[in-house]
């Protein structure tokens, strides 16, 4: 039978791969998509807990994280396109303005 | 017994393209790979039973989102593999692996939980998405209404900062504004 | 009669207020010089009708408000106005009026004269809060007070510069308003800790309830309690060990040192032993009181024999002071506490009026305080002269003077008492009492115009001022006849002293040695220093260079003394000591400091602009936290 477990351990798997990506992509989009695979993962996570107690509120949660990630994503990239358009770049090591 | 089997190809599924995802050098393998991943990620939803949110997960994220993504796309050069300098890949995958380590041997450890109370039961004999509709409607209304309105000024804020006035940019200084009026008023002549 | 109490306390106050308040900044104005003046006068007329109320209707007390009460310790501020506090009391506020109408002359010519009056009344209100409170918390208060006033005052010109020891024994202002200052805390703190043992004991600090309590106490409670008592006695009146202070402290205005350092304040030693006499005329203690009467002779010895040689004008009159309150302790440790209490009376009667004088001649000699480069000023300066002479004659005890009566009954008790190592002294000390003082008047106003030399123009003091002064000459002449009035009038409160019989019929006879001996030392103060011509004074280099003459006139070293063994080491240890806090105190400051910098700096690298090492060093730390957590479930 598939526990709990099973779930929570896909979902931090994919959260850490997630994470890799966050740590290692330099190109903005890439990133969006990193941050995009963390949400999904912790989504999963939700649901399975929900499942397990046989609560709601779990998938309620997930699906502010997808509303949210819906704004997120608009937001973010109407804020790409503006710096593409500064820049010609989306590379973190080139757009980076904030030399302390 | 199908549940077992589909939960495993699922999860091998999707670890392997959220892999590719990640590990790309190309921004359409990139997208693609994390759209497959997304759409077997409502399989899981599908399997918890969470019917409603699976369907959600689809629409939203695989049609709406990732249809953003790709328009994006579109504006950026993504036929080119995306040059990025890594400076030290190590730690990055020191600290992934470590996470996932951590995360592993954390929900390893048996669930304690029986004696949690359901807030919001589900109920039997009543379809996912007819409870989610009661509970999102009575229990979750004030958030559901204020992630209308946040879903609202994210379109809005969307349409200002891609769409108005693309010529130029809305983050340089003064001289800029000014160069912008003049020629605003050579347009109105 | 409350109200009259009230008036009498606060008046000062107000005055003090006034020129403190309103004039601190202000230009100088002589609207401030009198209204203080008027405002301690009227203090005195209060004081006055207080004195005859108490002599018709015995004293009054009252208790203003509550001060302390918390748990067992109630201390109000309460006053009370006795036979004791009421002769205090009058004492001061004549000396005080008389010396604040002086100072509107003497201070005349210094910006800073707003400021003085300000000091100089608010030191009268912590006069009189020290002599009418009714326990000795107020007592403290008023013995804290004078002290900072003191201080205020003997530094009033702090600007001026330090000079060193050989030029200046006092150095400078400052100098002398701190050693004056730390030397009373030292002898505060016995104060204190005798306070402190008072109600450790007896739960009270009240007069009445402390006295009556004494009883129960054991005797080495007792002596302890009467010899810290005297420690802070002591330290106010400048008795050995603690007495160079009051020399030093002419470095201050001379108003300032008659007022303060010859008639009022270092009394209050004296005037704490009378207060305290139902704890010092205990048997149990007799050994504290014995030892206070061979202090106060030893004293007045002590500083007779420096002011033989002294040459500043000052300082002559501050040794004599020193030698007088030396007077006033043997009396007390004898148990005659009223005739103590009447030579405190007639002594700052006539020591007010030879230290004004000595501040008009002063005044003349452009702040010349040199004896040596004076003479024959006599003739421009007639009425400090008399002055002078009067309060001369009255300090060396001439008969019909207020210095011979009360001397004279000091002297007597000391025989009776049987101690006879004090009588010998105490007579000594009043035939050189006696020259010395004569020897300065002689060396102002008689004998060769040495001045003249020097290029002084010497011109007397405002005819006003000498005026203001005549009350002081009229008491240090007729102050001795009201003795057996006194006598009556204070021995309701004070233990009487009785002269037993097979002495006194020596009485005269004792009293004719006296004379004779101040009579002498007059005359030879006259042929030595008065002469004209070829007669006329002149140095002996080779006596100066005796060993005597040096011990004498560098104090005995001890000064000297307390610098080498003291003040160095102390200083050694200060720096020590700083050493020590730079490198600790401040270094554990400074290290935090530092840290959070050096913290900082390196840290710094992080801010390198750059997102993604932003993004790295955040999931760095979404890492530490994921870890915290399970950790911490693990253990929990």
């Amino acid at each position: 039978m598939i526990g709990v477990n099973h779930y929570l351990i896909l979902s931090g798997l994919l959260f850490s791969i997630g994470f890799m990506g966050v740590l290692r992509r330099k190109n903005l989009l890439m990133l969006f998509f990193a941050t995009e695979v963390m949400l999904n993962a912790v989504n999963i996570a939700f649901a399975a807990i929900g499942s397990y107690y046989g609560d709601l509120s779990g998938q309620m949660f997930a699906f502010f994280i997808i509303a949210v990630a819906a704004s997120e994503v608009a937001v973010g990239l109407g804020l790409l396109i503006l710096l593409y358009k500064k820049y010609g770049s989306l590379d973190l090591e080139v757009i980076s303005s904030m030399k302390g | 017994m199908y549940e077992f089997i589909a939960f495993y190809i699922f999860a091998i599924a999707t670890t392997i393209l959220f892999v590719i995802t990640v590990m790309s050098k190309n921004v359409l393998y990139s997208m693609t790979s994390l759209a497959a991943g997304m759409v077997l990620i409502s399989g899981f939803f599908f399997l918890l039973g969470a019917d409603f949110l699976g369907v959600v997960q689809l629409i939203v994220y695989v049609g709406a989102v990732m249809a953003l993504y790709a328009f994006a796309m579109m504006f950026f050069d993504a036929t080119k593999n995306v040059k990025e300098k890594h400076q030290n890949p190590a730690l990055v995958f020191l600290l992934g692996g470590l996470m996932a380590l951590v995360f592993v041997i954390m929900f390893s450890a048996p669930v304690i939980g029986d004696n949690i109370q359901a807030l919001y039961p589900i109920e039997d004999g009543v379809g996912n998405a007819q409870a989610v509709g009661m509970v999102l409607f009575t229990k979750y209304l004030v958030p559901f209404e204020v992630a209308a309105v946040m879903l609202l000024v994210a379109m809005i804020a969307g349409i200002i900062l891609a769409g108005k006035k693309m010529d130029y940019s809305l983050t340089k200084s003064e001289a800029i504004d000014e160069e912008m009026n003049v020629e605003l008023k050579k347009g109105e002549e | 009669m409350e109200n009259l109490v009230y008036v009498a306390l606060f008046a000062p106050f107000v005055g003090s207020l006034f020129a403190g308040l309103f004039f601190a900044r202000s230009p100088k104005t002589h609207l401030v010089g009198v209204v203080n003046s008027t405002l301690i006068g009227l203090a005195f007329i209060a004081s006055v009708i207080l004195a005859l109320h108490v002599a018709e209707q015995g004293s009054v007390h009252v208790t203003m408000m509550t001060w302390i009460d918390i748990g067992d310790l109630n201390i109000p501020f309460g006053f009370k106005v006795d036979e004791v506090s009421v002769t205090m009391m009058l004492v001061v506020t004549l000396v005080s009026t008389i010396v604040h109408i002086y100072s509107t002359g003497y201070m005349d010519h210094d910006r800073a004269y707003n400021r003085f009056f300000a000091y100089l009344s608010a030191f009268v209100f912590s006069m009189m809060i020290l002599v009418m409170s009714d326990n000795f918390a107020g007592l403290f208060i008023g013995w804290e007070g004078v002290g900072v006033c003191s201080w205020l005052l003997i530094g009033f010109w702090y600007h001026k510069a330090d000079r060193p020891f050989e030029e200046n024994p006092s150095i400078s202002p400052s100098w002398a308003a701190n050693e004056a200052f730390i030397m009373n805390r030292v002898a505060d703190l016995g104060m204190l800790v005798g306070i402190f043992l008072i109600y450790w004991n007896i739960g009270s600090l009240q007069y009445d309830v402390v006295f009556e309590s004494l009883k129960n106490l054991d005797s080495g409670t007792l002596v302890a309690i009467a010899i810290a008592l005297f420690i802070g006695a002591m330290g106010k009146s400048a008795q050995f060990p603690l007495h160079t202070w009051l020399t030093d402290a002419m470095e201050g205005p001379t108003p300032v040192s008659a007022l303060i350092h010859a008639a009022t304040m270092v009394t209050a030693g004296v005037f704490l032993v009378i207060r305290a006499n139902p704890l010092y005329s205990l048997d149990a203690v007799h050994g504290v009181s014995m030892f206070i009467a061979s202090l106060g002779a030893f004293v007045a010895f002590y500083a007779a024999s420096m002011a033989l040689s002294a040459r500043d004008i000052k300082r002559i009159v501050a040794l004599s002071t020193l030698s007088q309150l030396g007077y006033m302790f043997a009396a007390a440790g004898l148990g005659a506490y009223w005739i103590a209490l009447f030579h405190l009376a007639a002594h700052a009667f006539f020591k007010a009026l030879l230290f004004l004088g000595a501040g008009n001649v002063m005044h003349a000699m452009d702040d010349e305080l040199d004896i040596f480069k004076m003479g024959g000023m006599k003739k421009v300066m007639f009425g400090s002269y008399v002055y002078m002479f009067i309060a001369s004659f009255a300090l060396a005890g001439l008969p019909f003077m207020a210095g011979f009566y009360s001397k004279d009954a000091i002297i007597e008790s000391a025989f009776n008492d049987g101690s006879y190592i004090i009588w010998f002294i105490l007579v000594v000390t009043a035939g050189m009492t006696a020259f010395y003082s004569f020897r300065q008047v002689f060396f102002i106003f008689h004998g060769e115009e040495r001045y003249k030399a020097l290029g002084f123009h010497p011109h007397d003091m405002y005819k006003y001022v000498l005026v203001a002064m005549s009350p002081l000459a009229i008491l240090a002449i007729t102050f001795g006849w009201f003795m057996d009035d006194y006598h009556e009038f204070i021995t309701r409160l004070l233990p009487d002293y009785e002269m037993s019989h097979h002495t006194h019929h020596l009485a005269p006879y004792l009293g004719g040695l006296v004379i004779v001996l101040a009579v002498t030392g007059i005359i030879i103060a006259y042929k030595k220093y008065a002469g004209r011509g070829e007669k006329a004074w002149k140095r002996d280099e080779e006596f100066e260079q005796s060993f005597l003459y040096k011990l004498v006139s560098n104090q005995y070293y001890v000064p000297h003394f307390y610098d080498q063994y003291i003040v160095q080491p102390y200083k050694i240890a200060s720096a020590k000591f700083w050493e020590l806090d730079k490198a600790v105190v401040d270094g554990f400051v400074d290290f935090i400091g530092k840290g959070a910098y050096k913290t900082g700096d390196i840290s710094r690298g992080m801010q390198n602009g750059n997102l993604s090492s932003y993004l790295n060093w955040m999931g760095v730390g979404a890492m530490i936290l994921v870890l915290i957590a399970v950790i911490s479930s693990v253990i929990g």
